[in-house]
């Protein structure tokens, strides 16, 4: 026990494996799949198979998958384990490119959740699925209590019947992770999530969004009517524990979270790197020691950026590391999340700003960074669901107190 | 040719209604209440005890001696890299951490108001800080007299934070001398250990300050006014510090100026010549007793010099993560006081923490003083280790500077017209962490 916040050297192989895809794969066709949306980045399939034969080892891995917990494990000793090495993983993936570490196969927030919540024949059952996640419908957002999709017990199915939207990779997954409710009348302890196949009857992609950013990302809306789905795919109790409330399908945002703060960390960093060279290339240098006040205004804002960067990536670490050790960590997923989420915009736009026409222009992957980074304070709960979680925890509300 | 301002303050010369305003203002603030004898003596009671128009000598220093000559100066061994990240303090720290917490809620917490407005620490609180805690022995090695075993950056942080979630004014007092003493460690020679540490392990510690702010606009304490010219076997110190904790009483000040251009840090005994106390209370962290320390023509032995010029970077970013420290521990406070308070205050029928607007700014109280506190612990976590930790400092008192004063102004605000009152203590921590940011110096961890 001593502290230290320092990253543990036997993660330097992993993160230094991120950084070569990030530098040799995602950076060179970055602005090309920027450009051509909803066009697949078939470079991808290649890199896929280079990554599930790196999570095959061990104590680290490489993204979305890492985020199991063991809680069977009674060592109580330090941990860094996948929660942590996952997420550097990510970081250094999104310094590359937000939209590619999306869309790669068999690493979606799916996988997350089913790494999170699946029972162990399960996850051997979908390892080698790629899972997107669909939890949006088109009459609710933030409010997830609020899923009108349904589930009908049919014998050994269930039946599913409804629409959702915004499901990242949503078009080239091989399966979805979808929300629904067994009895809308009973609330959120009703919400169970099912793992339907691509293919399956009754389950149809209707279209691809055109977005502000991560355009190399499909996002889809999937319509559901009579999708019949083996009872051995919902994930967690199938009872409807009340008292139990929706801890169940909830649990997943506290390891995916940390994961998206991850990825603002990542495509902040990008920025902040990009700017700190164009800065050194106009005659500006960063001083540490000398007061902010007392260097160039643009040296003073590169200043305030990186303390900001350096809070959220601390922050995403402390999350993760709480994971790793099994330690309740949902207020520290949102701490994460939020304070990554709108530093990750204000970082990226401050240094489209300092770069002016040139970080403006489509010459620079500045202006890009821009435009991906704000989904990151969107999806897996937006900024102002963090505040409101962080601040029912802190304030001891319940979510009918503090709405 | 000046710029052109666009505001109304714009060349505010004064015309004929001005120099009427500024006679009658002469006459109501001297000569008119004065006469009618209507200053209140409650009013020049205060006046007398917060030592506001105090200017006087360095207080006369006892005779530092070496004890016994060593051939070699005593650091404290660097701790050695972790191989995983851990938040978890050791079982060592744990226990210091636990005693300080105590300590300053049963000690310093219930003197706060009343030294805040006396200008002046309670000397039993003084005293206990070195008999119970021990803070200027924590960073000294066991060897010196001291009880570390090791360099421990991370427990003068938490000592910090702990210390100033009962009160920064007061924290900054107690810590003052320990900040000497661990300058003593970790930059002095074998003479200079020998000559002033046993002071500061003994049971008569004496007041110190360690003092590189001087009362400038854009200060750097890379860039020092404060000058020292060589003179015979020794050097002569001119300059003026500013917000000197504990000027008045302190017998020992490690003093930053600057040596033929490179800044450099000078052991200046109290009662050296030249030396002149000025009293000046600021805004904030009042019951420190902060003072100007003058130095006219202030001789010193050539063994003054107290390290070199990475000594004194170093130096100057350890205060910096004082400084944080103690920006997170006062944060913390207003985080502690805010919620039960939103949590009872009603209005519109429901207590005001129902509502996002208020619910929302504590969120980002905790969010912002977390982020805070991580970067803070990383810088000194990484400094122990030997690592560089300039970086990660600079980020520290960037993030302290600006949230710990959005934390104050937030804790204010969200009592409303209480907060702004002295019935609550949230004013007063307004004021002291405005502290963070302009402080350099005075704590080193």
């Amino acid at each position: 026990m001593t502290i230290n916040l320092e990253i543990p050297k036997k993660f330097g192989m992993l993160i230094n494996q991120a950084q070569q895809v990030s530098t040799e794969i995602f950076r060179p066709i970055s602005r090309k799949y920027d450009q051509a949306e909803h066009e697949y980045p078939k470079e991808l399939d290649m890199l896929a198979a280079l990554i599930d034969g790196m999570n095959a080892s061990g104590e680290t891995s490489t993204g979305a998958r890492g985020v199991r917990r063991d809680s069977s494990d009674k060592d109580k000793s330090n941990k860094n384990g996948t929660n942590m090495s996952g997420t550097l993983s990510i970081i250094e993936a999104c310094w590359g490119d937000v939209a590619m570490v999306l869309s790669m196969p068999r690493q979606g927030l799916g996988n997350a959740a089913i790494a999170s919540v699946a029972n162990d024949e399960q996850l051997a059952r979908f390892d080698k699925l790629w899972a997107s996640m669909a939890i949006t419908e088109p009459g609710f957002g933030s409010d997830s209590a609020e899923v009108t999709t349904t589930a009908v017990k049919d014998g050994d199915d269930y039946i599913l019947n409804g629409e959702k939207i915004f499901v990242t990779a949503g078009g080239r997954s091989d399966a979805v992770v979808v929300w629904a409710t067994l009895d809308k009348s009973l609330g959120r302890a009703a919400i169970k999530s099912f793992v339907v196949e691509k293919g399956t009857p009754g389950m149809v992609v209707e279209r691809l969004e055109h977005k502000l950013g991560i355009r190399a990302s499909d996002t889809a809306t999937i319509r559901f009517t009579d999708c019949r789905v083996p009872a051995a795919n919902l994930m967690g109790s199938p009872e409807i524990e009340t008292e139990l409330g929706f801890g169940g399908v909830m649990q997943t945002f506290d390891n995916t979270r940390p994961l998206v703060a991850g990825m603002a960390v990542g495509c902040a960093r990008a920025a902040l790197d990009e700017i700190s060279t164009l800065l050194a290339e106009a005659g500006v240098e960063v001083d540490y020691d000398r007061p902010a006040h007392t260097q160039h205004a643009a040296a003073a804002e590169y200043l305030k950026m990186e303390a900001d960067w350096e809070a959220a990536f601390l922050l995403t670490m402390e999350a993760t590391w709480m994971a790793d050790n099994n330690k309740p960590n949902s207020l520290q997923a949102s701490m994460s999340k939020a304070k990554a989420g709108r530093v990750g915009v204000e970082i990226t736009l401050k240094c489209v700003e300092l770069a002016g026409a040139y970080g403006y222009s489509e010459n620079s992957l500045l202006e890009k960074w821009s435009r991906d980074s704000k989904i990151l304070d969107i999806f897996e709960g937006t900024q102002q669901i963090q505040q409101l979680i962080v601040a029912r925890r802190l304030l001891n509300k319940s979510s009918s107190d503090l709405k | 040719m000046a710029a052109r301002k666009g505001s109304t303050s714009a060349n505010r010369g004064r015309d004929v209604m001005g120099v009427g305003l500024a006679a009658l203002n002469k006459l109501a603030g001297a000569s008119v209440i004065d006469r009618l004898k209507l200053r209140k003596p409650s009013e020049r009671a205060v006046y007398e005890a917060s030592k506001a128009g105090f200017r006087a000598a360095g207080a006369a220093n006892r005779r530092f001696a070496s004890i016994a000559k060593r051939g070699s100066a005593e650091r404290p061994g660097r701790s050695s890299e972790p191989e995983l990240f851990d938040l978890t303090p050791s079982d060592e720290q744990k226990m210091i951490v636990e005693a300080t917490s105590d300590f300053a809620k049963e000690q310093l917490r219930p003197a706060a108001s009343a030294a805040d407005s006396a200008c002046e620490a309670p000397e039993t609180i003084l005293k206990r800080s070195i008999a119970e805690l021990g803070v200027t022995q924590l960073g000294v090695p066991e060897s010196l007299g001291g009880m570390a075993s090791e360099r421990s950056t991370t427990t003068g942080v938490l000592v910090a934070e702990a210390l100033a979630h009962g009160d920064m004014g007061l924290a900054v007092a107690c810590l003052a001398p320990a900040a000497v003493s661990n300058a003593l460690v970790l930059f002095g020679n074998a003479d200079q250990q020998a000559t002033y540490l046993p002071s500061f392990v003994g049971d008569d510690v004496p007041a110190a300050a360690l003092t590189v702010l001087e009362p400038h606009v854009l200060f750097d304490p890379f860039a020092l006014k404060t000058t020292a010219r060589r003179s015979g076997d020794g050097y002569v110190i001119d300059g003026v510090k500013s917000l000197v904790p504990r000027a008045a009483t302190a017998e020992l000040f490690v003093v930053g100026a600057s040596l033929e251009g490179v800044p450099t840090l000078f052991l200046v005994e109290s009662g050296s010549a030249g030396i002149t106390v000025e009293s000046e209370p600021a805004m904030g962290i009042r019951a420190a007793s902060t003072a100007r320390l003058i130095l006219d023509g202030v001789k010193v032995p050539a063994g003054a010099v107290l390290g070199d010029a990475d000594a004194y970077a170093e130096a100057i970013r350890l205060g910096r993560l004082g400084w944080a420290a103690l920006a997170c521990g006062t944060g913390k406070a207003v985080l502690d006081y805010v919620i039960p308070y939103v949590n009872e205050r009603q209005a519109f029928g429901e207590p005001i923490s129902n509502r996002q607007a208020v619910a929302f700014m504590v969120a980002n109280i905790g969010i912002e003083l977390e982020g805070a506190r991580l970067v803070t612990l990383r810088a000194a976590a990484r400094a122990e280790q030997g690592k560089t930790f300039a970086r990660e400092t600079a980020l520290a008192r960037r993030l302290t500077s600006e949230y710990g004063m959005q934390i104050g102004s937030s804790g204010v605000q969200l009592l409303g017209g209480h907060g702004y009152v002295k019935e609550h203590p949230v004013e007063r921590w307004y004021r002291d962490l405005r502290a963070c940011g302009v402080m350099e110096g005075v704590i080193l961890v």
